[in-house]
């Protein structure tokens, strides 16, 4: 493979790439050698603390429970913020002053501001001012925190998806008789929201990923959490994270790609005008950027 | 109404935030130095490298930064007795692994970054410092990153956004940031809303100039093509 950086290697270029991949290999190999020598020596290779996983147990007790409860989590600030961020976009758009700058006070707000602290806050509120049991809160919690979150980033990403589309579209509506919300429910928005699909199914993987701040700080029993009761009660501590690891990698994994399957699918089909909104999208907006949209985006969500 | 901050003085409501400002400070450092070998690994010639660079992306970026965070404290430190040169001092050995976290996790957004970067300099730039015999590093260092970072001011103003966001997470194995102090000023003072408020309007803060600083920047350094 040749690339924009470097020419098809002649000889001596050839020698030199064989070097730096030995090189590279051997402090690797040191790399990887030091950690299964010292796995080794505080015991976390022993094949009984990585038996558990191979029974059903573990998985029926501790892990399939919290990635339920990760799974549930995410669902439901999924499809809470989904609704709640495509008001907010429109209404950020909307030719009413009054209603265009509280909206737009709301999204930048909720944006800047660390989904912990969202999540914090939502629990305590719920502990003071609401009647919800407390093994209950937890999930109220993680759930109000993201939906904040994500409502105000999927606000962004709808209002991207809308200004994508072009301007004739909204025009021949109104030549057609349409009124606003009519050109804006029946035209603007099944449109945007088909550009706006693998853009969307990223924001996923961010919300996953978020729910497992729940489970630390707030005891929402989620897979990070279920994991710790694991790993006290067969101390396989390192086995555990890594099988947790691997499912959360596995679960990101097939939402990436859905993703990006979908973008590429719906770059083909001819029959969409408006643009396609990748995942860099989100990485976009999810970092809460104040001083206007920048340029090349970096792929993934962060 | 602000009398129950004078409770609050190990850390203190600037001193939360003064370690979070550290975090991310020391973070961002960290991340762009091994966010930029990763990126230079991505698009090396030797393979190895690039398979271990790719794969380092996507593995990190799909586990979340908490499972991260709590792994160095209780997988690195715990069992593989990583104490960041701070065996004793439990505080420092917190942060420490706090800012080894975030440096791995973030690392991997700013060399997807960078190489998203190098992909806009024009395949003629590098094929003409070829053509008067520049090496790979010398390409790399001299005409391809210069202009790369250029055009990444914005996704890497994005990433730095995120990640002090992201460090509210290090409270996580129990440094003394600002999530930290709110999570007991919250449970402890009648105020929630205005605890809330408080934090917050310190994170707006922290966010809003570098923001509208790193956005001005990115205009105003971007290469004119």
């Amino acid at each position: 493979m040749t690339s924009v950086l470097y020419d098809a290697p002649g000889p001596r270029a050839k020698r030199r790439n064989v070097l730096f991949s030995v090189v590279f290999f051997v402090l690797l190999a040191l790399l990887l050698w030091w950690v299964w020598q010292t796995m080794d020596d505080k015991g976390q290779l022993e094949w009984s603390l990585w038996k558990p996983f191979t029974t059903s147990e573990a998985w029926t007790t501790y892990l399939l429970p919290g990635l339920a409860d990760t799974l549930k989590a995410a669902a439901l600030s999924m499809v809470i913020a989904l609704p709640l961020g495509a008001v907010l976009g429109i209404a950020r758009m909307s030719d009413h002053r009054w209603v265009r700058i509280p909206a737009g006070a709301v999204v930048e707000f909720f944006r800047a501001i660390p989904v912990l602290l969202l999540m914090l806050f939502a629990n305590e509120f719920y502990v003071r001012s609401t009647g919800i049991p407390s093994d209950e809160r937890p999930l109220y919690a993680v759930v109000t925190g993201l939906v904040l979150y994500n409502a105000s980033v999927l606000a962004e990403i709808v209002r991207a998806g809308i200004l994508s589309l072009p301007k004739g579209q909204s025009e021949a509506a109104m030549a057609v008789g349409l009124r606003k919300s009519q050109t804006m429910s029946s035209i603007l928005l099944p449109q945007a929201v088909t550009a706006m699909l693998p853009a969307i199914v990223s924001q996923l993987v961010v919300i996953v990923k978020d729910t497992a701040l729940g489970g630390v700080m707030l005891g929402f029993t989620e897979l990070l959490n279920t994991r710790s009761t694991l790993a006290a009660n067969y101390a396989n501590v390192i086995p555990s994270f890594i099988v947790v690891a691997v499912i959360f990698i596995v679960l990101n994994f097939i939402l990436t790609t859905f993703a990006s399957w979908l973008e590429r699918r719906l770059r083909r089909s001819k029959r969409s005008t408006g643009a396609v909104l990748g995942a860099d999208k989100v990485d976009d907006v999810n970092a809460a950027e104040v001083g206007g949209t920048y340029g090349t985006g970096a792929g993934g969500s962060i | 109404m602000f009398d129950f901050l004078s409770d609050y003085d190990d850390p203190t409501l600037l001193g939360a935030f003064w370690v979070t400002v550290q975090l991310t400070v020391l973070s961002a450092i960290g991340s762009l130095i091994w966010g930029t070998m990763l990126a230079a690994m991505r698009v090396s010639p030797v393979p190895l490298m690039r398979g271990f660079g790719t794969a380092y992306v996507n593995i990190v970026r799909n586990i979340p930064l908490t499972v991260i965070i709590v792994f160095t404290s209780l997988g690195l430190a715990n069992i593989f007795g990583v104490t960041m040169g701070a065996p004793d001092d439990f505080e420092a050995k917190a942060f420490r692994l706090a800012v080894l976290g975030l440096v791995a996790y973030t690392a991997a957004f700013v060399c997807e970054a960078i190489r998203s970067g190098i992909n806009t300099v024009p395949v003629g730039q590098a094929e003409a410092a070829r053509a008067i015999g520049l090496s790979f590093s010398q390409i790399l260092r001299l005409v391809v990153l210069p202009q790369a970072f250029r055009s990444v001011i914005g996704p890497l103003a994005n990433v730095l956004i995120a990640l002090t966001k992201n460090t509210t997470v290090a409270a996580a194995i129990g440094v003394a940031e600002a999530a930290l102090l709110m999570k007991e000023m919250i449970e402890n003072e009648a105020q929630t809303l205005l605890i809330g408020a408080i934090f917050a309007f310190g994170f707006v803060v922290l966010t809003l100039p570098t923001g509208l600083l790193l956005g001005w920047l990115s205009k105003r350094l971007a290469v004119k093509r």
